[in-house]
């Protein structure tokens, strides 16, 4: 089966530095793919460059077998690429209902509409309304988005991505941040993603990664390190001394 | 749950989109404004014009975030077009407009390139420099612009042939209210379309944005064609209701006051060029007057203050929606906001 996301020998260099070292990940379809490693290992360096934020110094990006090296931030999130922000990247001043719309509406076309209202696009706003629901964001969808609390702007973070109904999904430390008691609702939300949507999760917190992903892959020092089933890297003890040991 | 969520949500974006009673209160003003000062017809066209320059830049500063400090480029090329258009093809003035506009809107396409790369001090200089370019070339092409001194002896028909430009001035004024009211309802649909919440969010975060899809460049040109068409409008009507054109239509200050208009009035809701044009035009009216040497001492005085203490804390239409939220017996319902920054 074509990987739904795949690179080769991906290289990034920053000057001599070499911060993302031949990485070769494949990710299939409708996995739910967890991405670890020690700070420093090059994790949201390789997430820049899955979505064009950054450009490679080597190797190529496959989504679903075509070549996306070369193609723009944009390009790709219309391809299927979407991704939310370890640091909440939100449009503050505007509500959530216009996010989830501007994503919806991009999605369909709609955002060089010039002349038509808001207002008037009903498929998107009912969309983006649904969406809320779901999200159990819609009791909060008209305020302006920095009066939310923490969670609830995680939640946003996650459903910006999700209405632009992504093929691959990468999700950068969903639940960074969150108090204790509102963790449960990104978690629950986060395990009921579509599982048509392939999940690449990045993540620090070992319980989420455990209880969540079906394929681990373990990146330090910018190169991939191990790959493998939880059983298998819960229970490496090279990973485990690498990078158990360091973040303990 | 009295309501779906969909219907809470389309009801949310009707509200945010609909005119308010202050808003229908400054049109009424203005149009009464023709009738009530008679004398003043000439001051009354001269705000007008400068309010529909600053809604155009106030397109582009305050909904795509593009500084510029050469808007006067397009208010100058539309002028100089309504001048030509009129002593060489047709003295009608409604044709004359919208040539004017097309050929400034040219202009905006053709230099919108410039402004889609680098920060805001590489936009300011580079938008100084096109105007700058352009003053020089007007002033140099004396053969066609008159050089130095101008095209004079400007001579209208009457608009669409019925209403004929009067000594006082008032078919002036009601023809520039007229266009401004008409671009500004124009400026509105775009503003809360989706186009412009797409402008927004590029605004505000542009990385963001492209994650969510948007193409910011085809954005960013539309909007500053458009800009540029208002702009050339504005101009046009200078040329149009003064009979004259000089190169003091290219000129700086012209950039460097339109800029100041629109941070008096404040950016991003449309009606920022509007209250900073009355404000502007009528303090340097009445501080020429007063003090004829300083007048720009106090313009410079009142833009500091402005700033230092907060536009919020002095805007009318924001103290008074502060006012209404804490009103007793509307204390359930949330206040909305003027405008996305307005906090």
């Amino acid at each position: 089966m074509t990987p739904a996301l795949e690179t080769q020998m991906l290289v990034k260099r920053f000057g001599g530095l070499i911060v993302t070292n031949e990485v070769s990940l494949s990710v299939r379809p409708g996995a739910r793919h967890a991405l670890i490693g020690p700070n420093g290992a090059g994790k949201t360096t390789l997430i820049n460059l899955l979505t064009g934020a950054l450009t490679p110094s080597g190797g190529r990006i496959l989504l679903s077998g075509e070549d996306i090296t070369d193609t723009t931030p944009f390009a790709r999130v219309r391809k299927g690429i979407a991704r939310t922000f370890q640091i909440n990247q939100l449009f503050n001043d505007l509500t959530p209902l216009e996010s989830v719309m501007l994503a919806v509406g991009e999605r369909m076309g709609h955002g060089s509409r010039l002349f038509r209202p808001l207002f008037a696009d009903r498929t998107v706003s009912e969309e983006a309304a649904a969406l809320l629901e779901r999200f159990r964001l819609a009791d909060v969808m008209c305020l302006p988005t920095r009066d939310l609390p923490y969670g609830k702007q995680r939640l946003l973070e996650i459903a910006l991505a999700i209405a632009l109904q992504p093929k691959v999904l990468l999700l950068d430390e969903p639940a960074a941040g969150v108090p204790e008691e509102d963790r449960h609702e990104v978690l629950a939300i986060v395990r009921a993603l579509p599982s048509d949507v392939t999940v690449l999760l990045i993540e620090h917190d070992m319980d989420l990664v455990f209880s969540f992903a079906d394929r681990i892959s373990v990146l330090a020092a910018g190169r991939l390190f191990a790959e493998g089933t939880v059983e298998e890297i819960s229970g490496d003890p090279q990973v485990k001394a690498i990078y158990l040991g360091d973040a303990a | 749950m009295s309501a779906p969520h969909s219907q809470i949500a389309a009801a949310f974006l009707r509200r945010k989109a609909a005119w308010t009673p202050l808003e229908a209160g400054l049109w009424c003003l203005a149009l009464a404004a023709a009738f009530l000062f008679p004398s003043q017809q000439l001051l009354l066209s001269e705000i007008a014009i400068l309010a529909l320059f600053a809604l155009s830049l106030d397109l582009i500063v305050g909904y795509a975030g593009i500084l510029s400090l050469g808007h006067a480029a397009f208010f100058g090329v539309g002028a100089y077009t309504a001048g030509l258009f009129s002593l060489h093809v047709s003295a009608e003035p409604l044709t004359g407009l919208a040539v004017s506009a097309v050929v400034a809107g040219l202009l905006g396409l053709a230099t919108s390139f410039l402004v889609l790369r680098g920060s805001d001090l590489t936009r300011l200089m580079t938008t100084f420099g096109v105007s700058m370019l352009l003053a020089e070339g007007a002033n140099q092409a004396a053969w066609l612009t008159g050089g130095a001194d101008g095209l004079s002896g400007i001579l209208l028909e009457p608009i669409a042939g019925t209403f004929e430009f009067d000594l006082w001035g008032r078919t002036g004024y009601l023809y520039c209210l007229a266009v401004l009211f008409i671009l500004l309802l124009v400026a509105r649909r775009i503003v809360h379309s989706p186009f412009g919440l797409s402008l927004k969010a590029i605004k505000r975060n542009s990385r963001r944005a492209a994650m969510l899809g948007i193409a910011p460049n085809r954005r960013i040109v539309i909007i500053y064609t458009i800009s540029a068409l208002y702009a050339g409008m504005a101009g046009a009507l200078l040329t149009q209701t003064t009979s004259f054109v000089s190169p003091d239509v290219l000129a700086f200050h012209r950039s460097a006051d339109v800029l100041l208009v629109l941070v008096l009035g404040g950016v991003g809701y449309l009606y920022g060029g509007i209250v900073g044009a009355v404000i502007f035009t009528l303090l340097r009216a009445w501080l020429s007057v007063v003090t004829p040497q300083y007048w720009m001492f106090w313009i410079g005085l009142i833009l500091v203050a402005l700033v230092v203490i907060g536009r919020d804390r002095l805007h009318p239409a924001r103290a008074i929606a502060l006012v209404r939220s804490r009103l007793p017996g509307r204390a359930g319902e949330k206040a909305v906001p003027l405008s996305e920054d307005s906090r």
